[in-house]
């Protein structure tokens, strides 16, 4: 059964939208990633206009992360105060993001520049966690070995302006909690997702927080951030495409539940060297696209250069 | 006598060509892209109206139906340490979303580069490109590549010979609108020509306009951008929020 997109102008599959949706709704749930990440590339795979992809893409991860957090919250999974820290911080850096974003679209080579923070990021983030993880799990299968502390007192414990944050069972300064919402809400502007790939391992390594709160703070975080960006596109250029928004979201909060729900039953580190496994794939394909010889060279888009 | 027949031959024969006319009609001229439009086929039908026998040389019609234009920049990807990236560019000042054309015979034998150029009939005249030449080294290699592009995602095609003459008087034309239309007036040309020069064309057109539901969310997101946003938001949020309770009481 196919569907007209009205604001993308063309006609898809509505079963082939509902999969999608669905797919990255279950890992969503499942990582508490949003899914921007994963949903983008697929919506360009599928003929979707790239700018429609990304606005559209941010709408459904507004979904899928209530969807997600409201889960979170029942069981107590949510660090609120750390939460508006986080976001606070994604909110400046997210400004800057979409001011880089503007001149780079005036240099022609914005394309290029989102593929190669993807495939940087997503590679080094996907490459770390899977070491990590690698090593967690040897560390259980032999017991006996030396136990790292899950955190350990390092400078960053030296900074000034420290508060407690009790469901995290941590007391640091708002400082480095403030430059990683920054950092994700800025690459989160230039690439279109919510972050969460980003925020759950920089949580986890650099802020020391416990994995069980990680994924619900990830997500409270992300649904603000993708709410500012789906009204920025949806005012500023309008492509956010709600009948595209709608079969996605359907999709996605049903399959959000489900991943909710498997991601209790599994480890903390089968978890991470799942996404980060999820992760390095997304980098490899994209960086086959830029590696490989394209069938076609030319490529066309509306309108004339600026 | 033989005198006067010659005069009345050669003042005669211009209105006899001239007198060949064409009369046509659309199974449609309105197209309505509803939320399940998934492409719509339109019959061009018509028929040669003589007011004298027709003269020596076989009758031919080209059928076009052509998008709205819009201006387009095409893009050329290049190796550069190592990888595929954007570099040269050619902008196009004009360009139909859609293009077909219908015949009854091959373009080169039945229509003259004379009346192409006059008439703009074929897929590269239809093209507007003026002074491409200096904004790349092989120009003409990207007007070639937008209409590869084009003809691949089926918006630009030519089917000669599938123009059906019935006894060089009745003709029709299938012609089938891909679901990834644009929205706007097209214009639908008939033109007949006899020894590849053309003795009739008559235009018609098609409005092809969002309906319903579409036309409503299309028109919301360009009048009320904010509330399109936040009403998308809402969606979003109600959609979330639905299905973690249905899930809770699914639980219970």
């Amino acid at each position: 059964m196919q569907i007209f997109l009205p604001i993308a102008d063309l006609s898809v599959n509505l079963f082939l939208l509902l999969g999608i949706g669905g797919v990255v709704g279950f890992l969503s749930g499942l990582f508490g990633v949003g899914g921007g990440f994963l949903i983008t590339p697929l919506l360009f795979f599928i003929g979707i206009p790239p700018a429609i992809a990304v606005a559209t893409g941010a709408n459904q991860v507004v979904a899928s992360s209530v969807s997600g957090v409201l889960a979170q919250v029942k069981r107590k999974a949510v660090d609120f105060p750390m939460g508006f820290v986080l976001l606070a911080g994604g909110l400046v850096g997210s400004a800057l993001g979409v001011w880089v974003f503007a001149r780079l679209t005036a240099a022609g080579q914005v394309d290029l520049f989102v593929q190669l923070s993807y495939v940087l990021f997503l590679g080094l983030i996907g490459l770390t966690m899977f070491w990590e993880s690698v090593v967690a799990l040897r560390r259980v299968n032999r017991p006996g070995a030396p136990i790292r502390r899950s955190h350990t007192h390092n400078w960053i414990h030296g900074l000034p302006f420290k508060m407690k944050f009790r469901a995290s069972g941590l007391y640091i300064s708002v400082l480095p909690p403030l430059a990683v919402g920054a950092l994700v809400g800025f690459l989160a502007a230039i690439m279109g997702v919510g972050g969460g790939f980003i925020m759950v391992p920089a949580m986890i390594y650099l802020l020391g927080m416990p994995t069980k709160v990680v994924i619900g703070t990830s997500l409270f975080q992300i649904i603000f951030v993708t709410a500012f960006t789906t009204v920025m596109h949806a005012v500023t250029a309008n492509t956010v495409d709600m009948m595209l928004a709608v079969l996605l979201i359907l999709g996605g909060v049903i399959g959000a539940q489900f991943g909710a729900q498997v991601s209790g039953r599994l480890k903390a580190e089968q978890l991470r060297i799942l996404l980060s496994l999820l992760v390095l794939g997304v980098a490899v394909k994209i960086a086959a696209d830029l590696l490989l010889r394209p069938s076609e060279l030319y490529t066309i888009t509306p309108g004339l250069l600026p | 006598m033989i005198r006067a027949a010659l005069i009345w031959l050669l003042t005669a024969l211009p209105a006899l060509a001239a007198s060949e006319d064409i009369v046509a009609g659309l199974s449609q001229n309105r197209v309505s892209i509803t939320a399940d439009f998934d492409g719509s086929e339109i019959l061009i039908y018509g028929a040669v109206k003589r007011t004298a026998p027709a003269p020596e040389g076989a009758l031919h019609v080209i059928i076009t139906v052509e998008g709205p234009s819009r201006a387009l920049t095409v893009r050329k990807k290049e190796r550069t340490a190592g990888i595929w990236i954007n570099r040269e560019a050619v902008q196009i000042a004009s360009a139909p979303s859609f293009y077909a054309i219908s015949t009854t015979g091959h373009l080169r034998d039945i229509l003259t580069e004379t009346e192409n150029l006059r008439h703009q009939i074929t897929i590269p005249r239809a093209i507007r490109a003026v002074g491409i030449s200096q904004q790349a080294q092989n120009a003409p290699e990207f007007l070639e590549a937008l209409i590869r592009v084009r003809e691949a995602e089926d918006r630009y095609r030519l089917r000669e010979r599938s123009v059906h003459f019935t006894e060089a008087t009745l003709f029709r034309a299938d012609v089938v609108l891909p679901a990834n239309l644009t929205e706007g007036l097209y214009r639908v040309r008939i033109f007949l020509t006899r020894d590849g020069q053309v003795v009739d064309r008559i235009e018609r057109q098609i409005n092809v306009r969002k309906e319903g539901l579409e036309r409503f969310l299309f028109n919301m997101s360009r009048d009320q951008p904010l509330i399109y946003g936040l009403l998308s938001l809402l969606i979003a949020v109600g959609a979330g929020y639905g299905a973690s309770a249905a899930f809770r009481f699914i639980k219970r």
